[in-house]
């Protein structure tokens, strides 16, 4: 029965006992390198919308490299609540790495409440981020290019001046709010601290 | 447990010390890079953790406290030697029966499943087989007597860039699947950075860094900044690597706890390939001796 949920050319064991151990790679086909495969029903129930890559040339961390590519795929939707995250010995497989990498960058992510594990079943993604409909992000979008970014290139800003201004306000905007935050949980909301960011 | 561990290991081949001082404990479930350069002791620290060697002093135990080379410790370790060693002459099947007949554990139908994956002709003789497939079926013959450690001397170092990848993913998917420790050799640092999470690096068979990689990367720092000030700096500190360019000096630093930034210098994380180069090059660097060595050896290079 495993042959026909197989993968072929890739290589994998087979459990003891005859039961289908690891197809692996099956959930996310050619690999870099080209796998011939057929994908029984049986996989199909198993698989993860998710396909993880590592570029060894970025300096981030492997374990990092997951984190983020999970963070980006619920961001822009292609993971949603309920999806299923690959399977560590999957991962494992496909990418030829350390299965104590994945398992932390799996922990990392249940930690920051993304994703649960069903015990038996594989990891799933809890929580969906809150999504912006497109109506608003077009709108907001058009506010950005006819206002800001207008002026700022009229003011003589390049490229390179612009993203790094929006960078270090967005951090000044968050810290802000940060610390509004704290100042009112202590008891010491006031008018003054609101005008701090605007 | 400590799959394996070792106290005061030495090996004397005639006049040389392939191996001396060797005092190690690896624990359970970790993938262990042993690197080091041609010659450094790799294979023969390997081969007395097998019971290929004898050690001339100190003592090796295995899976807690089992003797190298006792059957008890035999049972549950596999070790494949870095040139595959397979009978050239028999077919790929009477391999299989062979390693089936000569163990006390063998899982036939893990093997005969896995060879079919492969895709390897079970019919044609050994020796006929590409370089890959003979290091898949030496694997295979390992992997297929379960062990709870398994060990290989540089498996990937005749293998193309496709068959490193199947095999290191196999070995992982069995470290995954049944919690295999594993300790493999290698001289090429790059390789081992996605796979193992524990670096054994060994010198002119002394050991120069043991330990969990990520505790390894965070007690180094690299240290650039004046190269007047390079003195003053790195006197408080442990050098274990001094670059100098025109005005500018750059500094591998090896610490227990966080250092402060010297005022007027940048910090950053060392790679771990930068940082098991500078301990290869310079072979008297003995981290596990303490800081003090180390500092003292960096010392005399900078006052140079």
């Amino acid at each position: 029965m495993c042959r026909s949920a197989g993968v072929i050319k890739g290589s994998y064991p087979r459990a003891v006992g005859g039961a289908p151990l690891v197809d692996a790679l099956a959930f996310c086909g050619p690999w870099r390198y080209s796998f011939t495969m057929t994908i029984g029903k049986r996989d199909d129930e198993a698989r993860s919308p998710l396909i993880f890559r590592l570029d060894p040339r970025s300096g981030v961390p492997t374990y990092l490299q997951l984190v983020h590519q999970v963070e980006h795929a619920i961001r822009l939707g292609y993971l949603v609540q309920g999806d299923r995250l690959p399977r560590l010995k999957d991962v494992v497989a496909s990418l030829s790495i350390n299965p104590n990498t994945v398992q932390k960058a799996y922990r990392h992510l249940e930690q920051e409440g993304l994703i649960g594990g069903r015990p038996g079943q594989g990891t799933f993604v809890l929580a969906s981020p809150e999504t912006v409909d497109l109506a608003t992000l077009n709108a907001l979008r058009k506010r950005l290019v006819d206002g800001w970014l207008r002026d700022a290139t009229a003011a003589g800003l390049d490229d390179d001046g612009i993203a790094a201004l929006f960078q270090s306000a967005l951090r000044d905007f968050r810290e802000g709010r940060k610390s509004r935050a704290a100042s009112s949980r202590d008891g010491r909301a006031s008018g003054r601290s609101a005008g701090g960011v605007a | 447990m400590n799959v394996l561990e070792t106290f005061g290991l030495g090996v004397r081949y005639g006049q040389t010390w392939a191996v001396s001082d060797c005092t190690l404990a690896i624990p359970e479930g970790r993938i262990v890079a042993l690197a080091g350069s041609n010659g450094a002791g790799k294979t023969t620290l390997l081969h007395c953790a097998v019971g290929l060697t004898e050690a001339t002093c100190g003592t090796v135990g295995l899976l807690g406290d089992l003797p190298a080379g006792s059957l008890d410790a035999l049972e549950r370790i596999a070790f494949v030697a870095q040139d595959a060693p397979l009978y050239r002459h028999l077919s790929v099947n009477e391999m299989v029966e062979v390693a089936a007949n000569l163990n006390r554990r063998f899982d036939r139908p893990f093997a005969s499943a896995r060879l079919r994956a492969l895709d390897i002709p079970v019919k044609r003789r050994v020796g006929k087989l590409s370089g890959g497939q003979q290091a898949q079926l030496a694997l295979t013959l390992a992997l297929a007597r379960h062990p709870h450690l398994l060990m290989l001397d540089e498996p990937l170092a005749r293998l193309d860039p496709v068959a490193r990848h199947d095999v290191m993913a196999l070995v992982m998917t069995m470290a995954a699947e049944e919690g295999v420790s594993v300790v493999f050799s290698s001289h090429v640092v790059s390789e081992l950075e996605r796979v193992a999470d524990y670096l054994v690096l060994m010198a002119q068979g002394r050991l120069q860094l043991v330990g969990p990689i990520e505790d390894i990367l965070a007690e180094h720092t690299v240290l650039n900044g004046p190269a007047d000030e390079a003195e003053r700096v790195g006197e408080h500190l442990c050098v274990v690597h001094a670059e100098k360019a025109a005005r500018r000096v750059q500094l591998l630093v090896r610490h227990d706890r966080p250092i402060e930034t010297p005022i007027g210098w940048e910090v950053d994380a060392p790679s771990l390939d930068e940082l098991v180069l500078a301990y290869l090059r310079d072979p008297s660097l003995v981290g596990r001796s303490g800081p003090v060595a180390v500092a003292a050896t960096a010392a005399g290079e900078l006052a140079q």
